[in-house]
Formats: C-alpha cells, sequence, structure tokens
C-alpha cells in the first residue's frame, strides 16, 4: 500500500474503535435514576446494549426512537415524544438522556428543540431533566461521545450556586472496579467530593431483592448541579480535546479551578493524582497508601526482570492508552505499538513528550484498524498485547498472548472487576502483564532451547524435520 | 424460588402493547405480529441490516463490506459461532468508515475505492455490500457502484438493501435472500431432478451443526450440497439449483428463498427442525419419505435407532432430574421457539411463557396449538414484560439471547443461551444431550441455593 492510500484509507478491517452514541450511553448509566433512549432505527439502541451487557453482565435497557420510513420522511418528532411518552411510563426515570444517530442528524433532526417543546407539552413531570447530546455516528468515536455526554450532562445540570469545598472527580471509561477504588482513596483523604459519572454500583450490581428497573447508585442529580460551586475539578481526562472536556467547561463558565490528570495508573500518574489531594487538603499521606505505594514499588522490583522481555502493542481508548504507556515504560515493559482507533489527539505528543530520554522504537498508530495493529505487532516483534477483547487476533493468528484490558471484553467474564488504577490496582495489573509474559515463556522455553543449542547443534545447522 | 419477592410488578401497559400479547384459552382474538416495534418500549429487536448480516455472515470466502458508518460494523464483528471448513475471511468485518464529508458529499467514491482496495489484497470471488441507515439517507447507488466492481474486476460484488430503517430485522432476511439468489446460477433441471442431493436451508453451522446433519443426511445415502449458508461459499452457493430437495430449518430467515427457488427452479421445500430427539427423528423420517426409496428409508431407520441408543438415555436420565420445571422461552425467530417447546416437553419441562422477535402468524399459531392453557404468548418483548411474565408464570429458567441473560441472572433464574454465539451445537441427537445438560447446568446449579437464602438466616 502506498503512502497514499495509507494517509486516506477507504477501508476498515476490523475495527478497533465503536461510535458516539455508544460512548455516550455509558456516563448516563453513571447517573441517579437515569435512562438513555437514542433517535434513531431499533437497531442502534439493541447493538449497543448487547455490546455493553456482554461486558458488565448487567441488563442494560436503552430505548430506542424505532425510527422508519415513515419518519425519515416526515421527521421523526412524534416517534421520539412518544418514545418519551413510553419510556416515562415504564421507568419513571428522573433524567433521560437523548441521543441522535447518523439516521437523525442526517435527516436533520433538531432534538433540542423537540425536547423543549415535549416537556411544555406534557406540563406535569416533576423535575425530570432531558439531556440531549449530538452523536452522529460518523462523527467521532464512542470515546469523543462519552465525553461529549458527560460536557453536556453537567452544562445541563450544573447551575449558579454558592461555593462549598466539594471537589468534582470526572472519570473516563473506567472499570467499575476502578471507580470503586478512586472513591475509596478519597475517601482515605477524608474529602467530601461529586464523582461523575458514577457507575461503579449501576453497571457492577450486587445480586439482590427485588430487582430495580433502574439499579440503585450513580451520581446524584442535585450534586452535579452544585458542582458548579466546587473548591476544585479533578479530571482524569488529559488527552481531552478542550472543546470536550467538563473539566475545562467548569473552568471556563464557573471558574472551578481544574487539575486534569491522567488515569492514575502507575507508579507516577498515581502519585500526580495524590499530591493533588494532598495540596487540595493540606493532609499528609495517610499511611494506609504509604504502605500501598511500598507494596507496588516492591512488586516493581520483584518483577523488572520478568517485565523486562515484553515487548507490548497497547490499543484501545487514548486515555486508557496513555496510562498505560507509562505504566509499562515504568516498568522496562517496552511499548512498540501504540495505537488508538480514535483520532488520538493530544495523546501522542504528550507520550512524545514523555519519551525525550526513551531510545527504542515506537510505532504510534492514529485511527488505527486491527489489520494495520496486526501488520505493525508483527514487524515489532510484539510478545504481549494489552486492550480491550477485539484484539484477540492477536492471540489467534498471531500466538500474541491478550492482557484484557478496558471496554469491551466479551470473551471473558469479569471486565467490570478489572483493578487497574491506584498502587493497589496497579499492582494487580502489573502482576496480570508479569504472569502472562511468565506463563508464555514457561510454555516454550524447554522446546525452544532443545531445539535452538541441542538440535541445531546435532544437525549442524539443520533443523531437525521430526520436531517440527 | 420465592417468584413475588423477586420484583416489583410494575403497572405500566403501554398502549398499543396489548395486541402483542396474548394468554392462551383467555382472549378470541388473534396475536398481532410482524408489525413496527413501538417507540420507547425498549424492544429487544435488532435492524434490518442485523437481519441480513447474520444470515449472510456464514458465507467463507465473501467479503463482508458494510457500507457505513464504523459502529455497524464493529458491533457484528465476529459474533458469531459459525466454524468454517476452508476460508476464514467471513471472520472480518471490514467497512467504509463514512465520516461526515462523505455524507454531505457521498460515499460512492469511498465504496469504490474501498472495493478496489479489497480485492487487490484478498483477491476474493464474492464481495457482499452491505446498506447502512445512513446509505439510504444520502442515497449512494449501490446497486450502479456494484455493477461498475463487477465490470472492473470480474468477481460477484452484490448489494445488500439492508438500510436500517426501512422494516425490521426479518426485512433483513428478505434483502439477504435476495443476494443469495443473485448469486445461484441456473442449471440443466432435467439431470438433477433425480439426484439424492439437497440443500440444507437456515442452518448457520454454528458449533459444527450443518456437518452433524450433513453426516446423518450422508448415512441415509442423500448428500447435502450446500447449506445456507454455514460453511458455504461463493462457488458451493452457486449450484444451488442442482438439488433435487430443499430442507428448510430456520423458517423466519429462509422461506421466503425456499418458494422463490421454487418458482424460478421448481425446486420442492420442506420444512425440518433437528433441535430435540423427536424433532430430528421426525424431521430425518421425512426427508427419506420424500425420496420414498425403500433403502434410504431403511437407512433412515437404522440411522435413528442407533443415535436414540447412543443419547437417548442420557436425555430421559435429566428428565428425571427435571421434571416439573417451568420454562420461559424468548427467541429471534418461531421455528426456534416451536422447536424448544416440543424439546423441553422431551425433558418434562412446561412452558409458561413464549414469545419471538420476528415470529410470522402461522408461526404463533403453531405455538398457540403446542402450549398449555394459560402460557403467555408475546411478540416483540421488552424486559419489562419480561420481567413481568417470568415472574408472574414462576419460570425457573429462561432460553434467550445475549442480552436477555443478565436479566434472568438478576431475577434469579436460569438461563440458556439460544443464540448465534454459543459454541456448543444444539442440534441434531448430540445436540439434544448438549441441551439437557445445560438445562440440567443451570436449573440444578447450587448457586441459586444462596439466592433464595438470607445471610442472616445463615445455612
Amino acid at each position: 500500500m502506498d503512502k497514499e492510500t495509507e494517509n486516506c484509507r477507504n477501508v476498515n478491517e476490523n475495527p478497533c474503535n465503536m461510535c458516539m452514541p455508544m460512548g455516550a450511553i455509558l456516563p448516563f448509566k453513571g447517573l441517579e435514576r437515569s435512562m438513555v433512549i437514542i433517535h434513531g432505527s431499533q437497531g442502534c439502541s439493541t447493538y449497543m446494549r448487547r455490546h455493553i451487557a456482554e461486558h458488565f453482565n448487567e441488563p442494560i435497557d436503552v430505548a430506542s426512537s424505532s425510527l422508519n420510513e415513515k419518519g425519515i420522511i416526515y421527521g421523526g418528532e412524534a416517534n421520539l415524544k412518544k418514545g418519551l411518552d413510553n419510556l416515562i411510563k415504564l421507568y419513571n426515570p428522573g433524567l433521560i438522556g437523548v441521543l441522535t444517530t447518523c439516521l437523525s442528524e442526517t435527516i436533520g433532526e433538531d432534538v433540542e428543540r423537540v425536547t423543549l417543546e415535549y416537556l411544555n407539552e406534557r406540563g406535569q413531570l416533576g423535575d425530570l431533566a432531558l439531556v440531549t447530546v449530538s452523536t452522529p455516528g460518523y462523527g467521532g468515536t464512542h470515546t469523543d461521545g462519552y465525553s461529549r455526554a458527560v460536557q453536556r450532562i453537567i452544562a445541563r445540570l450544573a447551575k449558579n450556586t454558592k461555593k462549598h469545598s466539594r471537589i468534582n472527580v470526572i472519570v473516563p471509561n473506567l472499570s467499575p472496579a476502578d471507580i470503586r477504588e478512586i472513591k475509596r482513596i478519597m475517601h482515605l483523604f477524608k474529602i467530601e467530593f461529586t464523582l461523575c459519572p458514577d457507575f461503579s454500583d449501576t453497571l457492577d450490581r450486587p445480586f439482590e431483592r427485588p430487582y430495580k428497573k433502574i439499579p440503585e447508585g450513580g451520581t446524584r442529580l442535585t450534586d452535579i448541579a452544585k458542582m458548579s460551586g466546587a473548591s476544585a475539578t479533578i479530571q482524569m481526562g488529559i488527552t481531552v480535546d478542550d472543546s470536550i472536556s467538563p473539566g475545562r467547561y467548569l473552568a471556563s463558565e464557573f471558574g472551578v479551578p481544574l487539575y486534569n490528570l491522567p488515569v492514575p495508573m502507575g507508579l507516577e500518574n498515581t502519585d500526580l493524582f495524590i499530591n493533588v489531594l494532598k495540596k487540595l487538603t493540606g493532609d499528609t499521606v495517610p499511611e494506609s497508601l504509604e504502605q500501598e505505594r511500598g507494596r507496588l514499588l516492591d512488586c516493581m522490583i520483584d518483577s523488572h526482570k520478568y517485565n523486562f522481555q515484553g515487548r507490548s502493542v497497547i490499543f484501545g481508548e487514548p486515555e486508557n492508552v496513555y496510562a498505560i504507556v507509562k505504566t509499562c515504560l515504568e516498568n522496562g515493559i517496552y511499548p512498540v505499538v501504540v495505537a488508538t482507533g480514535s483520532k488520538s489527539g493530544k495523546m501522542t505528543s504528550l507520550l512524545k513528550n514523555e519519551l525525550n530520554d526513551y531510545r527504542g522504537e515506537i510505532q504510534f498508530l492514529d485511527e488505527a484498524d486491527f489489520s494495520q495493529i496486526r501488520e505493525e505487532s508483527i514487524r515489532m516483534d510484539a510478545n504481549i498485547a494489552i486492550g480491550h477483547s477485539d484484539g484477540r487476533f492477536l492471540t489467534e493468528r498471531e500466538g500474541i498472548p491478550l492482557v484484557r484490558h478496558g471496554f469491551p471484553i466479551h470473551d471473558r467474564v469479569g471486565g467490570q472487576r478489572l483493578l487497574s488504577v491506584g498502587y493497589v490496582g496497579t499492582t494487580m495489573f502489573l502482576d496480570r502483564i508479569t504472569n502472562t509474559l511468565l506463563e508464555n515463556k514457561y510454555k516454550s522455553y524447554r522446546k525452544s532451547m532443545y531445539q535452538k543449542f541441542y538440535k541445531s547443534a546435532e544437525n549442524s545447522g539443520s533443523v531437525a524435520a521430526g520436531l517440527r | 424460588m420465592i417468584a413475588m419477592k423477586a420484583t416489583i410488578l410494575p403497572d405500566a401497559a403501554i398502549e398499543g402493547r396489548e395486541d402483542f400479547i396474548r394468554t392462551k384459552g383467555k382472549q378470541k382474538s388473534r396475536l398481532k405480529c410482524d408489525a413496527d416495534s413501538i417507540a420507547g418500549c425498549v424492544s429487544q429487536r435488532a435492524c434490518v441490516y442485523c437481519g441480513a448480516r447474520v444470515v449472510l455472515n456464514p458465507v467463507t470466502d465473501a467479503i463482508h463490506l458494510v457500507h457505513g458508518p464504523i459502529g455497524c460494523a464493529s458491533y457484528t464483528w465476529d459474533i458469531r459461532g459459525s466454524l468454517s471448513s476452508g476460508s476464514e475471511l467471513y471472520r472480518f468485518s471490514f467497512s467504509t468508515d463514512l465520516k461526515e464529508e462523505d455524507v454531505i458529499f457521498g460515499g460512492e467514491k469511498k465504496l469504490a475505492r474501498a472495493i478496489d482496495e479489497l480485492v487487490l489484497k484478498y483477491n476474493p470471488k464474492l464481495v457482499f455490500v452491505y446498506a447502512t441507515c445512513i446509505v439510504g439517507v444520502i442515497g449512494d447507488d449501490l446497486e450502479a457502484v456494484c455493477k461498475a466492481a463487477v465490470r472492473k474486476h470480474g468477481i460477484e460484488v452484490i448489494p445488500v438493501q439492508s438500510s436500517g430503517f426501512a422494516g425490521n430485522k426479518a426485512a433483513g432476511y428478505r434483502a439477504a435472500c435476495d443476494a443469495l439468489l443473485r448469486l445461484i446460477g441456473p442449471v440443466n433441471r432435467k439431470e438433477t431432478k433425480k439426484s439424492k442431493c439437497i440443500n440444507f436451508l437456515g442452518d448457520f453451522n454454528l458449533a459444527g451443526e450443518v456437518w452433524i446433519i450433513s453426516n446423518y443426511l450422508r448415512q441415509m445415502g442423500i448428500d447435502v450440497n450446500v447449506a445456507f449458508t454455514g460453511d458455504s461459499s461463493c462457488e458451493t452457493l452457486k449450484t444451488a439449483a442442482r438439488a433435487s430437495l430443499n430442507i428448510v430449518q430456520c423458517a423466519g430467515s429462509m422461506i421466503y428463498l425456499a418458494e422463490k427457488m421454487e418458482e424460478i427452479y421448481n425446486i420442492p421445500y420442506i420444512n425440518v427442525s433437528f433441535l430435540g430427539l423427536e424433532d430430528a427423528a421426525e424431521s430425518l423420517r421425512k426427508i427419506a419419505g420424500f425420496f420414498g426409496d425403500l433403502k434410504i428409508i431403511r437407512k433412515t431407520e437404522l440411522l435413528i435407532e442407533k443415535e436414540l441408543i447412543a443419547f437417548g438415555g442420557e436425555v430421559q436420565s435429566y428428565r428425571e432430574k427435571l421434571q416439573g420445571k417451568k420454562a420461559a422461552i424468548y427467541v429471534g425467530g418461531g421455528f426456534k421457539a416451536i422447536s424448544l417447546v416440543k424439546q423441553f416437553r422431551e425433558i418434562g419441562i412446561d412452558v409458561v411463557m413464549i414469545g419471538t422477535q420476528t415470529g410470522r402468524q402461522e408461526e404463533y399459531e403453531t405455538i398457540n396449538e403446542l402450549v398449555d392453557e394459560g402460557t403467555v404468548i408475546l411478540d416483540d418483548a421488552n424486559p419489562a414484560e419480561l420481567e413481568k411474565f417470568m415472574v408472574e408464570k414462576g419460570a425457573h429458567l429462561l432460553v434467550g439471547g445475549v442480552k436477555e441473560r443478565p436479566l434472568a441472572y438478576k431475577l434469579g433464574i436460569a438461563f440458556i443461551d439460544h443464540n448465534h454465539d454459543r459454541k456448543h451445537p444444539l442440534s441434531g441427537f448430540v445436540g439434544a444431550v448438549n441441551f439437557a445438560r445445560e438445562v440440567y447446568s443451570t436449573v440444578c446449579s447450587p448457586v441459586w441455593k444462596y439466592t433464595t437464602e438470607t445471610w442472616d438466616l445463615g445455612r
């Protein structure tokens, strides 16, 4: 393939990303008593529900305005309003996210106008909030959809309010276990905070009776309303474009100081997070956290020689990829291919700044698909892959083991329980990496040493046919 | 299980939905089906594109190129358990990945270049080009682009008219069948009519199911010409008109193709089902009966006897453990639902709720005849309805797909994965045992002991 076609690709072969409305569903699942309706054809909501349900192993109810030909010709307004009626009747939510799709955007649906009109027409809907997000599938990836939705939620709900001492925490698409860990650390510092979006309970629900259609938990809407008066925002989103950054929005609209941090994964990134907490509270680091840090260091030392053998291919959402690459670099697990299906935005330049002293070659892939990731992984001789389960062909076809991380994980259980942030999470993440490297080595080293030094010497260079 | 405590029942009947729900013996009027989903109901259905992709995806050596934004290709990449004895190309998902500028200026040129690129890289014999919602709206002429590509590359490039909004999943089945019809070439029917060679419509070779049934038929002296579409290829599909009989399993997706092939090529068809001991045996007999050849009939009886000896006992042993349990069914099509009622009966289980996404009127009539009084029958259900009726009826297990699974588990109900993703065969005599074993593994799991007790009562 020549350079020209490479830069302007006509085919995406085995996608490494999903579409905007998919990403926008997730934050709404992290709000108290919240539901989502997708303004488009029936398939969009069903595919996304299936994709999310299989990762979290949770019921994922998302409504659709079920647009059909009539709606395309005469406009989908009636469908959307009827959809809202039915959704309210079935679920009685406190907030509904209204997401657009390729279809509704292309036929020019003005969902903002329709939803305002709807609230006026229906009148007695109490405090019900409708939050529209423009998420055409062709306009960006699920990562963009996620940030856009969080920004829109805050923009819609945050009100001018008195200054207070709570701290805002805005998280990217992490696992529920990761969100719980961030909350635990905040509690250790005895900080009052509003974490948004918080799907740590809603997308990882305990088994309980009676079953509730909308699970308990999620960020309280009244808390979001007050995010504008917080003393600071900690946003884990250094790769997020300013135009869709929720933290930037709170800073520019309400003057809330923004600490824009990477996902606290790896020693340095977690230190950054802890230092901000130290600064904001004026407190010293709780002793238990000091110990956790010490244990992580101990783990890093114990594993450093094993880790040194890793040549990693890392892919996924930019924010997560950045954190993984940093963690790998700290531990001598050389990243050889760094890829994201999204426009990497700031990720690549931020990483390149970090890499001034780094001598190894790293292949960065922007808006990548898995055919490119596969080719580069072979060329760069990668021996471990880190990313979501769509990377499974790297194992199936190329024998590169995959440490599953991020979203989605469809071919294993427990994606929602994977803990990777903070000192404790990083330790667990590193163990997963190191043990995968060890397992792969033990699988073949007897045979390969025998082949290399015994058999080939015996045959003076020619490979013994019987052992292949 | 304490059913009443499992949920807070909603009192939220959606206007218009009552026509799609019937309790056998209670209402006289017919169940409504094959209609558009009602907005906001959280239907479990997918779209036209989904229907087309499910049916065509098992064609092993085809390039499956989705003309649209990335999502549609992303959500359908290698999510089916269809197996191949040859090419693995079908396990890739290709997309033209339309962006905003393509939507504004049209995607035809990009599509043409995409086909060129793929032909160069993979040298395929066949390319299916799927239309998505956006293509239907911006008006790209798939037909023209595909025609030009055929001229340029001398291979089959077939448009699949599957714009998501243009009907429901069943419309996608028809779009897929139309695409397949374009592949089938004419043959000398006089020669082939006498052959003992059949096409197997509506099996997707999940976990090797086409292979299992083909082995049975071979033992009976009958060859499978090609299956639609499990483990099929461009070459084998082209020869479909050679067959003297079409057997149709998944009727929802394939009856249209069978009717068309009867009309165009004069190939008769019969409906079969290989799910469950009873249906499998009956279907084999039906096929043997069609040929009326005594040798075939004798071989068929021998085969059935042998298989029943091998597997019948084990199914019976599960029946003893499962007798009296109650099942709920919510699956894609009518054929599967009907077969499941009979299959549950084989292992002593009654069906208390049954529904499909895209069942047809005649299938619902069959279901109505099969089930007991009081069984709830529903079309295009949503989670709220599934929850309500499963709890009301005291179901012990649900059969369904990925989306339904977590709902069942959260309600403390056992679950059977009867979807395209499964990794073990449920077809044929061996499949009947797998099914019984799976039912046993979930209904009789020790885990349910803990969901009905509270911790402070202890054990």
